[in-house]
């Protein structure tokens, strides 16, 4: 996991041996190693709620399949499958992923139409660390549902924004 | 990162209003913007914003990136065929590059 971490942020070992004991610790605490701020659920429910104009989201209707735990949190397999025939009358028009403790909440918002057949997509996402990622669905009559699962990162598996 | 022409998996054939799957893999870091190099700076932000799947010219699926997508975005989607002819794939990056591919599809008799 150090060499993965080592490679990450591209220092070699000779660049740290070279920088000193007290420079690092001077660096550390300008702040200038200080990762970027996490977001909150607040910030998230504030995004969802400009993502789909103010709507109230409904449970239901959205399922998402992620691993409970991961070593891996530069990517998570996420999969969204939304309940709807996906007609010309009655589709699926846009899909948000959230997730609420990484630097920006929103992850990705996927746009269907009718032409998709299937409301349903795989991908992979980046989770900053143990949090619950939620996906809403905008449907073609303007009505909103969602769910949330939660999704652990195991403690010194790292992770990014 | 070596470039790499982005990669579709997706049936070359099918029934007319047959739903197909289409997988897609391109290479790209997605920067976030927040990462520092080994010379201390930040790397520029660098991600796919967009990415657009059109059968013909009319659209069927897009996706907005933000940064929480992994490096080298994959993404599994349907698309309903209606008749012969091209899906086109167009990924549009930060720094102005877009990258685009094309998979052609052949509607067989029932």
């Amino acid at each position: 996991m150090i060499v993965k971490y080592l490679d990450e942020v591209h220092v070699n070992r000779r660049q740290v041996l070279a920088l000193g004991g007290s420079a690092l610790a001077v660096l550390a605490a300008s702040g200038l190693m200080a990762p970027p701020a996490l977001a909150s659920p607040k910030a998230a429910k504030a995004k969802l709620a400009e993502l789909v104009g103010g709507k109230k989201a409904e449970k239901g209707r959205v399922a998402i399949i992620l691993p409970p735990m991961t070593n891996d949190g530069k990517r998570v397999r996420i999969k969204v499958a939304v309940d709807s025939p996906m007609t010309e009358q009655d589709y699926v028009k846009s899909l948000h992923i959230l997730a609420e403790r990484n630097t920006v909440p929103e992850v990705a918002s996927y746009h269907f139409g009718p032409l998709s057949g299937k409301a349903e997509m795989i991908t992979r996402i980046r989770v900053a660390k143990s949090q619950t990622i939620s996906a809403a669905a905008e449907m073609s009559d303007g009505s909103v549902y969602m769910a949330k699962v939660r999704c652990k990162v195991a403690r010194g598996a790292g992770g990014c924004g | 990162m070596k470039p790499e022409t982005p990669r579709i998996d997706m049936p070359r054939t099918a029934q007319a209003g047959e739903i197909i799957r289409i997988l897609t893999k391109i290479r790209h870091p997605m920067e976030t913007g927040w990462r520092r190099g080994g010379d201390g700076k930040k790397v520029p932000r660098n991600r796919i914003n967009k990415f657009v799947c059109d059968f013909n010219g009319k659209e069927v699926f897009s996706a907005d990136f933000h940064s929480g997508v992994s490096a080298d975005p994959y993404l599994v989607f349907h698309a309903k065929v209606s008749g012969t002819g091209t899906y086109n794939f167009k990924w549009e990056a930060d720094d102005g590059k877009v990258f685009t591919a094309s998979a052609p599809i052949t509607t067989v008799g029932v």
